[in-house]
């Protein structure tokens, strides 16, 4: 059964495995995370998959369970063919957040590189998504694949009633407005498994509730409307409210119930995928460390074979590889590269600090076991933040950080800061800033709603550091949310600081 | 920790997905279709492809931020900035410190995927039909088709069929007087009440006779004896398969130039993809004329040389020829296509027409003739080129009610316009006039 192994104490040998090779590794690695790592992870569940499955996987953001779209065919068709032309690899694995979590593992790795991925995903990912505060408190990994198979399950019958078509429109308008389907700020416990009970309990309870919206009753003649008036409709609306998809399906008053379920769906998988968006960075800078860590602990106890070890660094270096702004295969900053860079500059600054690392991190500098302040670090923070306590002057020296302002109204660009003394700080809040979701996409909410007139929609966008919505895809949009809202919708871009309005875009319903 | 191998699920999961993206994107994956289909073999043609559309078609939109305003960007791998210098703007704001990074604003414009056989073929020749109805002939070796015929005792558990062997089950268990199960139960009944009871042994001692001989009785009579068991019979139907030929005609005189092969070419692979999706057997026969005309395989056809005169009615005569040789009209459905660049010698407009009218014709479900000319030919200056012979020759034959029909091509891009226009719905056409 086994795959025979001469050299006594090496997990594998060759580029072959099998079941029973995965599951020594797993054992292995199971055994350096906890021992050495301390790490805290849901159950695994490693499944094996093939190229086109993975591609499968890829189209569906990675959800193994996934209600039908046209835009994920899209990403498939394009995938395939840069995959076919060898254009680009596949991910060795691709890792859900839920309890078990799921890693999915494609069939064409070598041993090495399962060991990789086994370390990688179903330790790394899996102890941050089980232990950081966002994961927690946004995301409910033990009823995410059965609200999927809910939500596909769904979607389907509501083609089948209704037609794909008018699904899809649906479902196009609400994808156009996702990043605006999530709650940022106050926190409430997300319970997926019930919600198949809920969508029923939440008919019924509206069916009996006051819509104000509908309100006929003829307004007191010759009566100004005072500002409190005001202040009570944008309140029984919940208004104002940046979650626009939220405000659409509690609101929009012309929309059938299963329409404001779809869009309820896709407001759920946004929500789901929000804290990801934060991490990225962390989340896979955790993931590096830990299969560095437990790959090299594995070769020093003799477990893995200086060849086995030898081509798992060959793809951890090209997986962290960072290449300099002027490099034409610059696009942005590498979150393995930094992410890792970030964790080893953690262990570096406990195990050997400078008096540089003393002063700026009096807290951990000299304390000797990387492992609970990397811990800590995993658990509490997001990328932003991670950024602003963390990254530490030796490493903004070593990846050679500089600030470029860009002021549309100058002629030329200028390097605001760079990592020396005067500029530290600086680099490092401008570099946070950048991993800061309420700064990379345009703050826009729903204000309020013309009752007294045509039931317009007024939408602001609070204009930061002057950056205007691009114009043609801001009406594209604003034309599938006045579809979803069904009057007129108008967005108003204005100056948080003198409340001047820059720009209004107004877009009608398509009749 | 659990192992599971996915890898023998069902594939094809995004195929529901795939088809709506097809349909969603159907007018531009149609025109990319039909400019990928003209850098074809004729062979060849009709397999999938990669193809292109512009991606605005099939954007996503979302709100992000457009141009303008202050930005700020850290950078890795500074060089030689120190504070406070300044750079001159990069062009185009694409390169350099002016990307965005946004996943999905790139410049992109193109998007490229791979269509399967069917895929293309279908939005190839999505509303084209067949000017004339097939013939249907039985032929031997072709796959037939299955029919149910009665029932049989012998086959294959999945044909069991289960109404007809319990039928014959019951008739032979009623003939055979085999006991019911419930006549074995009220016996047992009766002996387990009488038991105990006194003065009843007598009666008992009969009922237990009674029992003995009905169990043994349906122990010796099976339920389901292998003589009740039906199967359900099928037999083999030949089916009437549509064949089709589909003569190529050229015209490979001196005055015929590479170009204008190259146009014949493409009608000839457009019309051999179509007749290929409605016929499961098409045959193709080449047969090139100067002043004399052979029948020729592909290669010889579109890639080797003559000279000589140009003499068309050589042509029909040897396709008349191989026709009766081996494509009888009753069992074939004929199609032919002619290319040439309009010469003919003079004096042998009489015979064309005349075999075309008397033998060609008749024989075939369709004719067509594709003029083919230089793009932007005038002619000699001063000599305003008419009409050619040929051109003359057919256009009487056509205005005279032959099934034929006739197109001049100057250029590729009217190979598609012109393949559509001579195999359009009839419908749609009328439509149109009307």
């Amino acid at each position: 059964m086994n795959a025979p192994v001469s050299t006594p104490g090496l997990l594998y040998e060759g580029a072959d495995w099998d079941f029973a090779t995965l599951m020594r590794i797993h054992d292995a690695c199971e055994e350096v995370a906890v021992r050495d790592l301390g790490l805290d992870c849901y159950p695994n569940r490693i499944e094996i998959i093939s190229a086109e499955q993975m591609l499968d996987a890829y189209a569906s953001t990675g959800l193994p369970l996934f209600y039908r779209h046209w835009s994920f065919g899209k990403q498939f068709a394009q995938h395939e063919a840069l995959y076919r032309k060898g254009l680009r690899g596949l991910a060795y694995e691709i890792v859900i957040n839920s309890d078990p979590c799921l890693s999915y593992v494609m069939e064409e790795n070598t041993a090495t590189l399962q060991a990789l991925v086994i370390a990688h995903a179903a330790f790394g990912h899996n102890h941050f998504f089980r232990n950081n505060r966002i994961f927690r408190e946004w995301t409910d990994a033990k009823g995410i694949l059965d609200y999927l198979e809910f939500a596909k399950g769904y979607i389907a019958d509501c083609e089948d009633k209704y037609g794909e078509i008018a699904v899809e429109r649906v479902l196009d308008s609400a994808h156009a407005l996702m990043n605006y389907g999530v709650h940022r700020h106050h926190r409430r416990t997300i319970d997926l498994r019930s919600e198949e009970q809920r969508e029923r309990e939440r008919r019924a309870h509206d069916e009996q509730m006051y819509n104000v919206l509908w309100s006929t009753l003829p307004e007191r003649a010759n009566q100004a409307i005072g500002a409190d008036e005001v202040e009570k409709r944008r309140a029984m609306l919940q208004l104002p409210q940046e979650n626009v998809l939220y405000f659409l399906e509690k609101s929009a008053p012309r929309l059938a119930p299963w329409q404001r379920e779809v869009i309820r769906i896709v407001r759920n998988v946004a929500q789901y995928f929000h804290p990801q968006r934060q991490t990225k960075m962390m989340n896979e800078g955790c993931a590096t460390y830990v299969h560095h860590r437990i790959l090299n602990t594995l070769h020093t106890e003799g477990q893995l074979s200086d060849g086995a070890l030898l081509e798992a660094l060959h793809s951890h270096t090209s997986v962290i590889m960072q290449p300099d702004f002027d490099d034409p295969r610059y696009s942005g900053i590498n979150p393995y590269a930094l992410g890792f860079a970030m964790m080893e500059d953690i262990e570096r600054i406990c195990r050997e600090p400078t008096e540089e690392d003393r002063e700026w991190f009096p807290d951990f500098a000299g304390c000797g076991d990387p492992m609970p302040v990397l811990r800590h670090g995993w658990a509490e923070f997001r990328d932003e933040s991670f950024i602003l306590q963390f990254l530490s002057p030796h490493l903004m020296r070593k990846m050679k950080f500089f600030h470029l302002k860009d002021d549309a109204a100058q002629p030329v660009l200028r390097v605001d800061a760079m990592h020396d003394e005067r500029g530290y700080r600086r680099v490092r809040r401008a570099l946070a800033k950048q991993y800061d979701p309420a700064w990379m996409d345009p703050d826009i909410q729903v204000v309020d709603v013309d009752l007294a007139g045509d039931r317009r929609l007024i939408l602001e966008h609070r204009v930061q550091d002057g950056r205007l919505l691009e114009e043609q895809e801001a009406r594209q949009v604003l034309r599938h949310l006045a579809s979803l809202w069904s009057y007129d919708v108008l967005l108003r871009e204005v100056d948080p600081a003198t409340g001047a309005s820059l720009r209004e875009h107004a877009v009608s319903p398509p009749r | 920790m659990q192992i599971l191998d996915r890898r023998l699920n069902p594939s094809g999961r995004s195929l529901p997905n795939r088809q709506r993206f097809l349909r969603r994107a159907k007018a531009l994956v149609q025109e990319a279709v039909r400019d990928a289909s003209a850098k074809r073999d004729i062979r060849s043609a009709d397999e999938g492809g990669e193809v292109s559309i512009p991606l605005h078609g099939i954007r996503e939109p979302s709100f992000h931020h457009g141009a303008g305003g202050l930005r700020d960007h850290v950078l890795p791998g500074n060089k030689e900035y120190r504070e406070g210098d300044e750079i001159q703007r990069p062009p185009s704001g694409g390169g350099g410190g002016g990307s965005e990074g946004s996943p999905e604003g790139g410049g992109e414009d193109a998007f490229r995927f791979v269509l399967t056989r069917e895929e293309f073929l279908s939005l190839f020749l999505d509303d084209l039909e067949l000017p004339d109805l097939a013939k249907r002939r039985l032929v031997e070796g072709a796959d037939p088709a299955w029919h149910r015929a009665g029932y049989s005792v012998a086959g294959t558990p999945a044909n069991l069929s289960l109404a007809r062997t319990m039928r014959n089950s019951l008739s032979r268990r009623i003939a055979l007087k085999r006991p019911k199960p419930e006549a074995v139960a009220a016996l047992e009944a009766e002996i387990a009440s009488l038991e105990g009871q006194p003065g009843s042994e007598e009666r008992i001692a009969e009922l237990k006779a009674e029992l003995e001989v009905q169990l043994k009785r349906s122990q010796r009579i099976p339920w389901i004896d292998p003589i009740d068991v039906r199967y359900r019979r099928f037999e083999p139907v030949p089916r009437p398969v549509a064949r089709a030929v589909m003569f190529c005609l050229m015209d490979v005189s001196g005055s015929m130039t590479e170009d204008m092969k190259d146009l014949a070419k493409r009608f000839y692979t457009l019309l051999y993809i179509f007749l290929q999706r409605r016929y499961k057997h098409v045959d193709i026969v080449f047969i090139r004329h100067t002043h004399e005309a052979a029948e020729v395989d592909e290669e010889t056809f579109f890639h080797s040389r003559e000279t000589g005169g140009t003499l068309v009615s050589t042509a029909l005569e040897e396709m008349r020829k191989v026709v009766a040789d081996r494509y009888p009209p009753s069992d074939w459905n004929i199609y032919a296509a002619q290319a040439s660049d309009g010469d003919n010698a003079a004096g042998d407009s009489q015979r064309t027409a005349r075999l075309l009218i008397d033998e060609v014709l008749p024989a075939c479900q369709y004719y067509a003739y594709i003029e083919v000319g230089r793009d932007g030919e005038h002619g000699m200056p001063g000599f305003p080129r008419g009409p050619t012979d040929l051109w003359r020759t057919y256009e009487q034959l056509v205005s005279a009610g032959a099934p034929m029909a006739m197109k001049k091509v100057r250029n590729r891009r009217d190979i598609f316009p012109v393949f559509r226009e001579l195999f359009a719905k009839r419908g749609l056409l009328e439509e149109a006039k009307a």
